[in-house]
């Protein structure tokens, strides 16, 4: 008579043990994924968490190596942001980085588009290896194309003009941008345009019509993409330019915001916020979409 | 019979169409990647210099005077250095951090932002930033260390060859750290969730699942992030540029900084390209590669 209960009792704390063992090891587990997330927050953010107290102090409080360079010894200042934008080419740089930017991926889109649709949808022959050529083309990097470049440059009329940057930074952003786009493509099923043939329209139409409209998402993330890779890019802007008002954010100010040996820090650290925290925002809102990208494009054969 | 005729056009058409999409790509890089590496060889045989840039074969003149400067040496072996050690950190640390963006807690989109910094950030700036991390009177790591107790002066970064090296290393993984990770994050998401359940079921603890079901299902995805990451090291030359300009006494001077200073800053664009020309086969290394662990991610 009394068995059962005192079995079902035994159950019941061997189950609870376990689960206060599963528990504590869940707690842990919770505790330790906070703590590295914290960490790597801040090892990865901190130079930029710093840079942002650093730009709004004083030249007093800064100057002086006793203060403690992670607070505010005298009262914080916007003075130094302020001279960035009105005392310095900050404006002029930031201007260029965009337009060329902007056009940049305007001729990547408009290249690379077709490209990627011709590579998954058109059965071409030889398309493979394109595909791998093109991967081989992402690989080659600025450092072992930028003398030549700069002497095609020369020829061309276009030294010191930001119109070089325009004309040779879609050799960055194109291969990447095509690799991307057909990641976004494989994805797209092929019945769409079938359909959309089917119902009359013409190759070309049913890819302008119904192809590119679906694709618009994909398009975004690259056009992020190819505009994050473009306002990086530091060697080709530098070999090509020397003229201050012709110069990017990325050669600009580190050359010109630098006088000699007079570095105007503060300034120097606000436009490095400046800049960096609305690229990373944006970026991040698309970061889901170019893991799917590449996921797509690699994986899914 | 009529059905069949407009299939062959239309298959016809298919191939023109595609041909005339792919064409201006195709024409693009040939003209502006193809003919400039073409350039660059031929470059490395002559006296081309920015002053007088008429073409004349030098046979392997340039050859002989790169190998001659110790300075060039010195750039290969800093290269070699600088590449095993960040590629080391950068996978360490992007498979670490890659763990942490899949996993699902509170506050990760902070997280997953801030961590995206140091990447997103054009590199030229963030190396600005680091320049004053590591300033010699005012870097807040000196001021913490001297808090600590731990030093009595200054350690001057980027003044001594050793610790020069050290920050310039540390400036690369901190930047590629999060494109590791998010490579690795594509691997991790991509292993069927069965399998890590069933290892789960069948008693396999955390780091028993990460060590036996995860380490060798992403193995490829590893080994790309590994690859970009020797990539973006070796060719990059801006954290040089800026943080030291190669020095102390070239300390910290890489192929890509050495073949920009001669080529650009020299002039003489011949030893510029024969340096360059030296990233070349550790390029085709990693590519060919970076292919060989795509294609295993395939087959899987």
């Amino acid at each position: 008579m009394t068995t059962p209960p005192v079995t079902l009792d035994a159950a019941a704390e061997d189950a609870g043990r376990v689960r206060r063992h599963y528990a504590r090891r869940h707690v842990m587990g919770r505790v330790g994924l906070y703590t590295l997330a914290i960490l790597a927050a801040l090892a990865s953010a901190g130079p930029f968490l710093w840079s942002s107290i650093t730009a709004t102090k004083l030249n007093a409080d800064l100057y002086n190596p006793q203060n403690n360079p992670f607070a505010y010894n005298q009262p914080a200042t916007f003075d130094h942001v302020r001279f960035l934008f009105t005392e310095t080419t900050f404006p002029t740089f930031a201007w260029n980085t965009l337009w060329v930017g902007l056009l940049v991926v305007l001729i990547t889109l408009a290249l690379g588009v077709p490209a990627a649709y011709s590579l998954t949808r058109l059965d071409l022959r030889g398309s493979g290896t394109l595909g791998i050529a093109i991967f081989f083309v992402y690989l080659i990097p600025p450092s072992l194309l930028f003398l030549s470049l700069t002497r095609m440059v020369v020829w061309l009329g276009l030294q010191d003009s930001t119109w070089s940057l325009v004309l040779i930074y879609p050799t960055i952003t194109l291969p990447v941008s095509i690799w991307l786009l057909i990641g976004f493509l494989k994805a797209l099923p092929k019945d769409v345009e079938e359909q959309a043939m089917i119902d009359g329209y013409s190759r070309g139409g049913a890819f302008l019509r119904v192809v590119v409209p679906l694709l618009f998402p994909g398009i975004v993330a690259v056009v992020v993409f190819a505009f994050t890779l473009t306002a990086s890019e530091f060697i080709y802007a530098l070999a090509f330019i020397s003229p201050t008002s012709e110069k990017v954010v990325s050669t600009g100010i580190p050359t010109e915001l630098v006088r000699g040996d007079v570095f105007h820090w503060q300034s120097l650290q606000a436009s490095n916020i400046v800049i960096a925290v609305p690229i990373a925002l944006i970026f991040n809102l698309f970061l889901a979409r170019f893991i799917a990208g590449f996921t797509m494009g690699a994986v899914k054969g | 019979m009529a059905d069949v005729a407009h299939r062959t056009r239309l298959v016809d058409r298919d191939g023109v169409l595609g041909w005339m999409f792919l064409a201006p790509t195709v024409v693009y890089v040939i003209a502006l990647v193809a003919v400039p590496f073409g350039l660059a060889i031929a470059f490395a045989f002559s006296d081309v210099t920015s002053g007088d840039p008429t073409y004349d074969w030098a046979g392997l003149e340039n050859f002989r005077r790169v190998f001659d400067d110790p300075v060039f040496w010195q750039s290969l072996w800093n290269t070699l250095v600088f590449t095993t050690v960040s590629m080391f950190f950068i996978v360490l640390f992007g498979k670490i951090l890659a763990n942490i963006l899949v996993a699902d807690f509170r506050g990760k989109w902070v997280v997953r932002f801030l961590v995206l910094l140091p990447w997103t950030t054009p590199v030229a700036l963030s190396s600005v930033s680091w320049l004053w991390l590591l300033h010699s009177i005012y870097s807040p790591i000196d001021w913490v260390l001297r808090e600590l107790g731990l030093i009595e002066t200054n350690l001057y970064w980027l003044g001594r060859p050793n610790l020069a090296m050290a920050s310039v290393i540390a400036v690369h993984v901190w930047r590629l750290v999060p494109l590791a990770a998010v490579i690795m994050m594509v691997g991790l998401l991509s292993i069927p969730r069965d399998m890590d359940e069933a290892a789960r079921i069948d008693g396999a603890g955390y780091w028993r699942r990460m060590f036996e079901v995860t380490i060798p299902l992403t193995f490829p995805l590893i080994a790309v992030a590994a690859l970009f990451g020797a990539i973006f090291t070796f060719t990059d030359m801006a954290v040089v540029y800026i943080l030291t300009r190669g020095g102390p006494n070239n300390a910290t001077q890489v192929l890509a900084s050495w073949s920009f200073l001669r080529g650009i800053g020299g002039g003489d664009i011949g030893q510029g390209a024969v340096i360059a020309l030296f990233l070349f086969p550790l390029l085709l290394i990693a590519a060919v590669l970076i292919l060989r662990a795509v294609r295993r991610m395939e087959t899987l």
